[in-house]
C-alpha cells in the first residue's frame, strides 16, 4: 500500500495551487505541497526532503531520526562484529588436532 | 538515492539478523511453533518477497501477509460499477494503474478499455484533474482508492476542484481506513498473531495513536515500520523484543517520516471532505462497520456516486459472491498459505486472477507466484 | 495494392544520381488518401521522401541481390522480421525509423548474421505530417548507414484516420552467417558467463515519460542502437561465445527466461550487478515498476564460456555500444528455465516472465 518515495523540492511553480517541483533520483515532476507547508513562505520549502505519493509531498523527512535510526543499526552491526571477533578468539584457542 | 539506499546496505543487516536469530530463540520459536508476525501494509508484502527478506530471518518466524493492499479487498462489485461508469459515453474514467487488472463479475477496466471505453491511467488525482480542466465537455471520473495514506491526495484535489471550480470533474470514492479491519481481525475467534509490522505510510497521515487498542486493548505489539529491507528487519526485531519482554506498545521505526501525531493539513482536509460510512464491503472479509469513507453531502457535486446515482449513492448494496472455493478471505486473515487455495497456480495465476490478492504485485498470492515463481506452483501441485 | 518501392532512377536529362528529379513535385504538407490511391500523388510521396534517401536503383518491384559473401561454402542465410508501432513516433534518443533499422538490424546480429539488406512497409496514417515522415525516413537510411546495411525494398500504404498510429513500419531483414559460425541458446552450458552489454532500460523509460501521461521529466534517452559492429568484435574476441539476445520487450527478464528455456538449464544474476542509470532506477522507483522488465533497444546479454569472459568483456567495452558492458550472472544446472537473482540484500528470488505489460502502480 501506499508506494512513497523521497524527493527533494526543488522550485516553487505554482504558490496559489501550492505546486512545487520534486525531484527523485533525476527524475522531475510538479508535486502538491500542501501538507508540508506549514503555513511558512513557499520559497522555505526548496531544498526540502520529503516523502512523495501520488503527486504530494505527504510529510517532511527529518534527517536527525534518519541518522538515529541508522546508528541503532551500526551499533547491532558493531555488537555483532563483537560477538564475532570473540568467536573467532574461541575458535583460535580451541586444541589443534 | 538519499533515504533509500543506506537503508537498503546489505552490511548492515548482518548485526540486526543476527540478533533477530537471538530474541527468536530466546522466544523459543520453531518452525513447527512459529511467531506468527503479520505485516498489515501490501507494500511490506511486496518488499518482503522483492528482498527475499523471508528467506533471510529464521524459520521460527512466520510471516501473515495482511489486508493492507486497497485494490485486494476491493469487491467485485465495485469494480463492476466502476465498469459501468467507465462506459458511460461522456465519461474519461482515470485511475491508478494497479486496479486496471482487478477481475469484475464479468471484466476489468483494461478489457472494458479495449472494448472502447475511455479509461486512462494517471499518477495523480491532479492529474485527473487537469485531465478535465482540458476537456470541459467531458466527464472526468477518478476512481478514488487507498487506504489513509493515499486519502489525503484525492480530499486535497476535491477541494482544489471546488476552489477552482472544475464541474466535470468527480471522485468514485473507495477510500477505506486500517484500523477497522484489524480490530475484525484480532475479534476473530481463529485469530493466531503474535504481533503486528504496522504501515508506515498510512501511519504518515493518522500517526500513532490509533493504534493504542492493539496494544491496550488485545495485548499484542505494534511497530510502525518503514518500507526498505533495514526498516523491515529492524521493525520485525522490535516487534520479537517486546515479544520476548512481555510488551505491548505502539512504537515507531520510521520516524523520519512519521511524527507521532500524523499530519494536520491532511487529517483536515480528509474531515472536511469525508465522513465515515456506517459499513464498507471488503472482498474476502465482508462488510465491516466504519471501515470506508464516502463523499460529504457539501462536496456531493463531485461525488461520482451522487452524480451517476450508482454503488452506495443509489443506495443499494449489491453483493456479488466470490468464485467458488476462493481462499482469498482464509489468506487475508492468515489462516492459509496461498497455496494451500485450491485455484493458486492452477484456476488463479497472475494471467488470469481469479482472486484479487492474485492481481496486485503487492497481494499475498501474486507476490507467492511471481518471487517464488514455479516453485511455489510445484508445492500447490 | 502492388509493391511501389523500389523505385525508377531518375531519367532526367541533368544525370541525376539520386533517384529522382530535383524538382521537389510533393507540395502537401500532410500525408491525405490520394498519397496511397496508386496514382500521382502516391508517385510523388514515394519519389520525394522514399527514394530520395533511400537511392534505389532498380526499376523492378523486387530487389535482386547479389553479394559474395553468400557464395562461401558453409554459409547460411539469415532471415528475420519485425513490426515498429511506437508512441510517440520520435522520442529522446530516436524516432520509429531508427528503431525499425536497429530492431530488425539486432535481430540479425544477435545470431551472428552479418546484415546486408532490408525491407521496409510503411503503413501511414491519413494525417501524418510529410516532414515527420522525412525525418524518419532519413533517419532510416543514417542507421541503415551505420549498420552496413542496404534497405532495397518497400511498399507504402495509406489509412484513413484513426486506424493507425501515425506511421506503423514492417522491416524485415537478410543477412549471411559466415561459415563456423554458430550462436544459439541450446549451446549454453552451466558455468557460462552472461554479460550485458549496457546498462539496462533506458528504452522503456523514455518511451514512458516520453509518453507525458505521467507527467515525470528527465533526461533519460533511448538506448536504440544497432550492435552489429559490437557482436563482431565480440565474436573475434571470444570466438566461442555461444548466444546473444537482445533485451527488447519484456526486458531483461524475459531474455534470460527464454535462453534458459532453450538452454534447458537455470541462470542465476546478481541485483547489485545490474547497471541501471540513477534516473531509471528513480523512476521504477515512483511507477513501482521492476526495470528487469523494462525494454531496450541497443542492449544486449549473451553468454560465453568463462574462459573466454574477460575478452569479452573487453572487446564490448571497446565498443561505443558497450562501453557499460557488465558480468551479471552465469548459467548454472537447475530447473529448466529458471531465472533466480540473488538481491541486493542477499536474499533469492526468482525473475519470472512478465505477465501482461507493466502498470504504474500506486501500491
Amino acid at each position: 500500500m501506499c508506494l512513497g518515495i523521497p524527493g527533494q523540492i526543488i522550485a516553487i511553480t505554482d504558490a496559489d495551487l501550492m505546486m512545487a517541483v520534486a525531484e527523485i533520483s533525476g527524475v522531475r515532476r510538479e508535486v502538491n505541497v500542501a501538507c508540508i507547508a506549514e503555513g511558512a513562505p513557499l520559497e522555505t520549502l526548496v531544498g526540502t526532503w520529503t516523502l512523495i505519493h501520488v503527486g504530494f509531498a505527504m510529510s517532511r523527512i527529518d534527517e536527525d531520526e534518519a541518522a538515529k535510526t541508522l546508528d541503532v543499526l551500526r551499533e547491532l552491526g558493531e555488537a555483532q562484529e563483537v560477538l564475532d571477533a570473540m568467536a573467532e578468539g574461541a575458535e583460535s584457542l580451541r586444541p589443534r588436532r | 538515492m538519499k533515504y533509500v539506499e543506506e537503508f537498503r546496505d546489505p552490511a548492515a543487516a548482518r548485526g540486526v539478523l543476527a540478533e533477530i536469530s537471538r530474541v527468536t530463540d530466546q522466544i523459543g520459536a520453531t518452525a513447527d511453533a512459529p511467531v506468527r508476525i503479520m505485516e498489515i501494509c501490501g507494500g511490506h508484502t511486496h518488499a518482503i518477497f522483492r528482498y527475499g527478506l523471508d528467506k533471510l530471518t529464521p524459520d521460527g518466524i512466520e510471516f501473515i501477509h495482511g489486508p493492507g493492499c486497497p485494490v485486494c479487498v476491493l469487491p467485485r462489485s465495485r469494480v463492476d460499477e466502476c465498469i459501468d461508469l467507465a462506459e458511460q459515453p461522456d465519461v474519461i474514467f482515470t485511475s491508478f494503474g494497479d486496479a486496471m487488472r482487478v477481475p469484475g463479475s464479468y471484466k476489468s477496466l483494461l478489457q472494458a478499455k479495449a472494448q472502447g471505453a475511455d479509461v486512462r491511467m494517471v499518477y495523480s488525482p491532479l492529474d485527473a484533474l487537469e485531465l478535465a480542466r482540458r476537456n470541459p465537455d467531458r466527464e472526468v471520473v477518478f476512481f478514488g482508492l487507498g487506504f489513509e495514506s493515499t486519502t489525503p491526495s484525492t480530499a486535497l484535489t476535491i477541494q482544489q476542484a471546488r476552489r477552482t471550480n472544475v464541474l466535470n470533474f468527480s471522485v468514485f470514492c473507495n477510500h477505506i481506513t486500517v484500523p477497522p479491519p484489524i480490530k475484525a481481525l484480532l475479534d476473530d475467534p481463529h485469530m493466531c498473531l503474535d504481533g503486528f509490522v504496522g504501515p508506515g505510510h498510512v501511519s504518515m497521515v493518522i500517526g500513532l495513536r490509533p493504534y493504542d487498542f492493539i496494544a491496550q486493548d488485545y495485548g499484542k505489539p505494534i511497530v510502525v515500520a518503514g518500507f526498505e529491507p533495514l526498516d523491515l528487519l529492524q521493525s520485525v526485531l522490535m516487534v520479537l523484543r517486546q515479544i520476548r519482554d512481555g510488551r505491548a506498545e505502539v512504537e515507531n521505526q520510521y520516524a523520519r517520516v512519521v511524527p507521532a501525531e500524523g499530519n494536520p493539513v491532511s487529517l483536515a482536509a480528509i474531515a472536511d471532505v469525508y465522513e465515515t460510512r456506517p459499513s464498507f464491503e471488503w472482498r474476502g472479509l465482508g462488510e465491516i462497520d466504519a471501515s470506508g469513507l464516502r463523499i460529504r453531502p457539501d462536496y456531493a457535486t463531485f461525488d461520482a456516486e451522487q452524480k451517476f446515482q450508482i454503488g452506495y449513492g443509489a443506495g443499494q448494496a449489491r453483493a456479488v459472491a466470490e468464485p467458488d472455493g476462493c481462499a482469498c478471505g482464509e489468506v487475508m486473515t492468515g489462516r492459509v498459505k496461498p497455496v494451500a487455495c485450491p485455484h493458486f497456480g492452477k484456476g488463479c495465476t497472475p494471467e488470469l486472477p481469479l482472486g484479487a490478492l492474485m492481481v496486485s504485485s503487492e497481494g499475498a498470492c501474486a507476490a507467492y507466484y511471481q518471487y517464488g515463481g514455479a516453485r511455489a506452483v510445484e508445492v500447490a501441485k | 495494392m502492388r509493391c511501389v518501392l523500389p523505385i525508377r532512377r531518375c531519367t532526367c536529362s541533368r544525370g541525376c544520381k539520386i533517384g529522382m528529379s530535383t524538382r521537389t513535385r510533393l507540395r502537401d504538407s500532410h500525408v491525405t488518401l490520394a498519397h496511397g490511391g496508386g496514382g500521382k500523388a502516391m508517385r510523388d510521396l514515394i519519389e520525394d521522401v522514399f527514394a530520395t534517401a533511400f537511392n534505389t536503383d532498380t526499376t523492378e518491384d523486387q530487389a535482386r541481390l547479389t553479394d559474395t559473401a553468400l557464395a562461401d561454402p558453409g554459409a547460411r542465410l539469415a532471415f528475420t522480421t519485425d513490426s515498429y508501432v511506437v508512441h510517440p513516433v520520435e522520442f529522446p534518443g530516436g524516432d520509429i525509423g531508427k528503431l525499425a533499422v536497429c530492431g530488425t538490424v539486432n535481430d540479425l546480429v544477435v545470431g551472428a548474421a552479418r546484415p546486408l539488406w532490408l525491407s521496409a512497409s510503411f503503413i501511414i496514417e491519413e494525417g501524418c505530417e510529410i516532414d515527420l515522415l522525412r525525418r524518419v525516413v532519413a533517419s532510416m537510411r543514417t542507421e541503415a548507414d551505420k549498420a552496413g546495411v542496404r534497405i532495397v525494398t518497400g511498399d507504402t500504404k495509406v489509412v484513413e484516420r484513426g486506424s493507425a498510429d501515425t506511421v506503423f513500419i514492417t522491416t524485415s531483414g537478410i543477412g549471411v552467417i559466415p561459415p563456423g559460425r554458430h550462436m544459439a541458446a541450446e549451446t549454453i552450458r552451466p558455468g557460462d558467463v552472461a554479460i550485458v552489454s549496457g546498462v539496462l532500460g533506458d528504452h522503456g523509460a523514455a518511451i514512458l515519460i516520453a509518453r507525458g501521461d505521467m507527467a515525470l521529466s528527465t533526461d533519460i534517452r533511448s538506448d536504440c542502437a544497432s550492435l552489429g559492429h559490437l557482436i563482431e568484435a565480440v565474436l573475434a574476441a571470444a570466438p566461442d561465445t555461444r548466444a546473444a539476445r537482445d533485451a527488447t520487450r519484456g526486458g531483461l527478464a524475459s531474455a534470460l527466461n527464454e535462453m534458459a528455456a532453450t538452454a534447458r538449464c537455470s541462470i542465476e544474476i546478481d541485483e547489485s550487478a545490474l547497471p541501471l542509470r540513477t534516473e531509471v532506477k528513480g523512476m521504477c522507483e515512483i511507477l513501482g515498476f521492476d526495470p528487469l522488465y523494462l525494454a531496450n533497444e541497443g542492449t544486449l546479454v549473451l553468454f560465453v564460456p568463462p574462459d573466454q569472459a574477460d575478452a569479452a568483456l573487453a572487446a564490448m567495452q571497446s565498443q561505443e555500444t558497450g562501453r557499460n558492458a557488465t558480468i551479471i550472472g552465469r548459467a548454472i544446472s537447475g530447473t529448466s528455465g529458471r531465472v533466480v537473482m540473488q538481491t541486493i540484500f542477499g536474499g533469492m528470488r526468482i525473475v519470472d516472465m512478465l505477465v501482461g505489460e507493466q502498470l504504474p502502480r500506486i501500491c
